[in-house]
């Protein structure tokens, strides 16, 4: 076993939440999706951490963590928002940006 | 001869053009305000540019050289165009001048009585004020171009006042043949003005006729015979000849000033001032000839044939101008003759006019001869003045007519080879068929049984319009004898034509008046023998013999200009509008359409579906990645 | 594996790890996909998470494993669960796909891409030689992530504190409800208010109060014996619950405990006892 399984186990993981945003219509769950990828993400870079041995990649995923949670607090918060007016949470509601 | 800086009075020529024009421009843009004394201003205009036009003349006779150039104000100057605008006095546009201001004031004063119920008079002051500038800049202007815009100016009069009346069909659409057969002379004129510029240079008379030589024979045959088409074109000649009739939907005066004396004389002032143009091109001058002969002759022949008044009269004209063209086509010989009869006509014809005119007036505007008759006891002074302008017209002796034709046949005949005897004869002929179709004018409309519509009773005319009358009338029986022989025209003409030939005289030109007045005499006495004799019915005849029926269709020239030109032209109009449709339209708007088509397709992609668009990324995520891996992995 | 060496394959006590957790993570990430129900699909992402955590602890990254069960799967995954429970559920939750074709091409191209990558991954890193962290965390490693992040990334470091800040403040923002000025009502108008449109001022009894049975699906009733539904949480069907008759007279209530009487059905003997 080589460090390329967690490398292949992070592009799965990354798949599988890019395809739970593509086919997933609630809001907050497409947004677990995107925290799914970010999470593969950070995995890639943990792992590039230990084989370049460096802390660098550690460093990097850290920041991802920080930002992935203020995209949390800011996403939801329009989540809300869009709820409140909509009263719906489906992306699929939100669809005037068209032709 | 040499031009010299005008001094003087002439230096102020230019206020001949500016008081008419001003007279118009206050007459137009003044509106309603200046419809109570607005005929006054326009005729003092006229009568002022006459006065004006009097003394610079008799300052020029006292000028060495007689010819003064009155520079004004660079008017293009465009690369190596520099036009100048400028004025050319010399004797032959002081002739014109004279001419111009001299009938243009008599008509005007005439119009005065004639408009007075027309509620548009102010508007048609302003035309004729605007014709009468812009006549006189056609003959004053010292370049091909100054001619030009006068020429276009007189046009532009020209239809206006034949559509004065526009709210009747057949004035709106006269006017609109009068324009667009000028346009087909105007292009000639200017495709000629065109060669001049790019071949010598110089548009200006003295520039171009003194280096027109250095040109080759074709090139000045060209310019020859497309100055020709122009003069055509304004001057109702063979094949142009069609409109001057119809442009007798004018009002009369309109009729006498500018389709009588004046504009349509244009045409041969042209090709006199271009003489030394035709000088050297024997060809053009040759085709001039031609033309001349052909409408003299058309003009005549038609003329026999027709029972509107004004029609007869307008024939008449347009076959008095062919005497004129074979007059300047003849050559130096020709010139003077042909000018001394183009200032006799100007005034009987201008008179005829004006009686004419008189008697619709008198008729309630009817112009059917067939239903006149007898007026000759109730509009005396009309029928004395239009019986001397008729007198002079068919050449009777010793009035103007007889002069200045039998000098145009003379110098035809001074020609001396078969072409001169075949012109003589054409004049002679000319000369026989106008007695004839003016005696019958003069039977059909003063003598024989009234044949008056009920409830018509003819009054002469006021004496604003028959003191006009009786003016013209005067110079119709004195100008040609003071012309020819008092105050010889060749003479005061020297400058232009240069020293007078001495005549050969093939034939004496006694036996030549004698000859023509015989011919004369013979045509009003077929005259009398067809119309005189007999009563004339009031509707015309419909079995007629074929000659008779090509006379009243003018010899089929609308239908020869219609079939030749306008049916083909419409054929191709038609054609084009269809390539215009089908081929240019299709191919923009099929592609305007296939874009509009394509893009609303491919605007569907938009849903406004997040999800939809995350799938794109996804696919574009696809390929970057699979691409990558082929560049890596080949 | 010890740290520092650099060798290709890794130890098997990792390899131990990496195939028990592998499996959990994948699985917790497909449930998320899969599963109907939001709050499942939170729960199924913890999952994933813890088992990444452990990852990011194996992988000589103890500190980040830390921080990624505390701030993930504890701090935000509850920010989750928090909007699901405000947010309630909705339409948006079934399983049937509007957009036609959308779910087969996202298939198609997940599988693609996954392919594309893992191959690619694979093929690139298979020979990676593992340099380890042993020598660039001697000291352990929050004192290397410490040293870095306070000098190279000082300023990362800073700007990410100014990208909190405003997150922070954005959020509230998007979530506050601008209110009219004086549109605040005082409790005692609140008061008046419920009195004057409502013929309960009080407020509704909880389901199952009064009620022979404590089910929520048991409708509480009101004192003279009537049900009142909107006791019932939405959602939840209103059951028919069998209930104890109630005592009609006075000489009947003896006890409390005769008042509430005993489960058998006897509204026949209540006749014979009158």
């Amino acid at each position: 076993m080589t460090i390329s399984y967690y490398l292949v186990l992070a592009a799965i993981l990354f798949t599988i939440g890019a395809v739970g945003v593509l086919v997933r219509r609630n809001a907050i769950v497409v947004f677990m999706c995107v925290e799914l990828m970010l999470n593969s993400v950070n995995l890639t870079l943990v792992t590039f951490a230990r084989a370049t041995g460096t802390v660098d990649g550690q460093i990097m995923a850290f920041f991802v963590m920080v930002v992935a949670a203020a995209e949390v607090v800011v996403g939801l918060a329009i989540i809300m928002s869009i709820y409140r007016t909509r009263r719906s949470a489906s992306v699929d509601d939100a669809n005037l940006l068209k032709y | 001869m040499g031009t010299v800086p005008a001094e003087g009075l002439l230096a102020a020529s230019w206020l001949l053009i500016a008081l008419p024009l001003a007279g118009a421009a206050v007459l137009l843009l003044g509106g309603r305000r200046t419809d109570r004394w607005g005929h006054l201003l326009g005729t003092a205009t006229v009568v002022a540019a006459f006065v004006l036009a009097v003394a610079c003349t008799v300052q020029l006779a006292g000028t060495d050289g007689r010819s003064a150039d009155v520079e004004l104000f660079t008017f293009i100057s465009a690369g190596d165009l520099d036009v100048t605008a400028g004025l050319l006095y010399d004797p032959l546009s002081a002739v014109f001048a004279l001419l111009i201001t001299g009938v243009g004031s008599l008509i005007h004063v005439y119009s005065i009585g004639y408009m007075a119920h027309d509620p548009a008079r102010r508007r048609f002051f302003a035309y004729l004020n605007l014709f009468v500038a812009a006549m006189l800049l056609l003959v004053l202007g010292n370049s091909y171009v100054a001619l030009y815009v006068g020429w276009e100016g007189v046009g532009l009069a020209s239809y206006l006042l034949i559509a004065f009346w526009y709210t009747r069909p057949a004035a709106a659409t006269a006017a609109k043949k009068a324009f667009i057969m000028n346009r087909v002379g105007d292009v000639g004129l200017a495709i000629a003005i065109f060669i001049m510029f790019a071949q010598l240079g110089t548009t200006s008379y003295a520039g171009v006729h003194g280096t027109v030589g250095t040109l080759a024979g074709g090139t000045i045959t060209a310019i020859g015979l497309l100055l020709l088409l122009g003069a055509c074109g304004k001057s109702g000649q063979f094949p142009l000849q069609a409109w001057l009739p119809d442009a007798m939907e004018g009002p009369t005066p309109v009729s006498a000033l500018i389709h009588a004396a004046t504009m349509v004389t244009a045409g041969v002032y042209l090709i006199a001032r271009s003489a030394p143009i035709y000088d050297l091109t024997p060809t053009a001058r040759a085709v001039v000839l031609a033309v001349g002969a052909l409408t003299l002759l058309v003009g005549a022949i038609a003329g026999c044939a027709y029972d509107d008044i004004k029609k007869v009269l307008a024939y008449s004209t347009v076959s008095q101008i062919g005497y004129m063209f074979l007059a300047v086509g003849l050559g130096p010989a020709g010139y003077v003759a042909g000018l001394a009869h183009l200032l006799a006509h100007g005034f009987f014809k201008a008179g005829l006019f004006l009686g004419a005119g008189s008697v619709m007036h008198a008729m309630d505007d009817s112009v059917d001869m067939r239903r006149f008759g007898g007026l000759w006891r109730k509009l005396p002074v009309t029928f004395a003045t239009f019986g001397l302008g008729y007198l002079a017209l068919i050449g009777f002796p010793f009035l103007s007519g007889y002069f200045t034709k039998d000098a145009i046949i003379e110098a035809a005949l001074d020609r001396d080879d078969v072409w001169g005897w075949v012109l003589g004869g054409v004049a002679v002929l000319g000369a026989g068929l106008t007695a004839f179709y003016m005696t019958r004018l003069m039977l059909m409309t003063f003598f024989g049984r009234a044949r008056w519509e009920d409830g018509l009773h003819p009054h002469e005319s006021p004496t604003v319009m028959t003191a006009p009358m009786v003016v013209l009338a005067v110079g119709s029986v004195f100008s040609g004898a003071l012309l020819v022989s008092v105050v010889p025209l060749s003479g005061w003409l020297e400058p232009v034509f240069g020293e007078p030939e001495e005549a050969a005289h093939v034939v004496a030109p006694a036996l030549v008046g004698l000859v023509v007045t015989v011919v004369m005499l013979l045509g009003v006495l077929a005259a009398w023998l067809f119309v005189g004799r007999r009563e004339v019915p009031v509707t015309a005849p419909v079995r007629v013999s074929p000659v008779t029926r090509a006379a009243r269709n003018a010899l089929y020239a609308d239908a020869v200009n219609e079939s030749l030109f306008m049916r083909p032209g419409q054929w191709l109009t038609r054609a084009l509008v269809w390539f215009d449709n089908r081929g240019v339209d299709g191919a923009v708007n099929g592609l305007a359409a296939g874009l509009g088509g394509s893009s609303s397709r491919l605007g569907r992609a938009q849903t406004g579906f997040v999800r939809t668009y995350a799938l794109g990324m996804l696919g574009g995520a696809v390929m970057v990645a699979g691409a990558l891996l082929a560049v890596t992995a080949g | 594996m010890t740290p520092g060496d650099a060798d290709v394959v890794i130890g098997t006590g990792e390899a131990v790890v990496f195939w028990v957790l592998g499996p959990v993570a994948l699985a917790g990430a497909l449930g998320m996909v899969l599963s109907r129900n939001a709050v499942h699909s939170a729960l199924w992402l913890v999952n994933t998470m813890l088992a990444l955590g452990v990852f990011y602890v194996v992988q000589s990254a103890p500190f980040l494993g830390a921080v990624q069960i505390i701030v993930y799967t504890g701090a935000i995954m509850i920010l989750f669960l928090f909007v699901l429970m405000l947010v309630g559920r909705d339409s948006s939750d079934s399983v049937v796909e509007t957009l036609r074709g959308q779910r087969v091409a996202a298939t198609v191209l997940g599988l693609g891409f996954a392919g594309l990558v893992g191959a690619g991954i694979a093929r690139a890193t298979e020979d990676l030689p593992v340099a380890g962290l042993g020598d660039a965390q001697a000291e352990g490693n929050i004192p290397a992530i410490a040293e870095l992040l306070f000098t190279r990334y000082l300023l990362a470091f800073e700007v990410t504190s100014a990208l909190l800040i405003t997150a922070a403040v954005g959020a509230m923002v998007l979530a506050h409800i601008e209110r009219e000025p004086g549109s605040r009502q005082t409790q005692k108008e609140l008061s008046r208010a419920r009195f004057l449109t409502s013929d309960r001022p009080q407020t509704l009894p909880g389901p199952g109060v009064y009620a022979r049975a404590n089910s929520v699906a048991a409708p509480a009733l009101l004192p003279d014996g009537r049900t009142l539904d909107e006791t019932v949480a939405t959602g939840v069907e209103p059951q028919e619950v069998q209930q104890m008759p109630r005592p009609t007279g006075r000489e009947q209530l003896g006890s409390p405990d005769a008042a509430l009487g005993t489960l058998d059905p006897a509204p026949a003997d209540s006749g014979e006892q009158r």
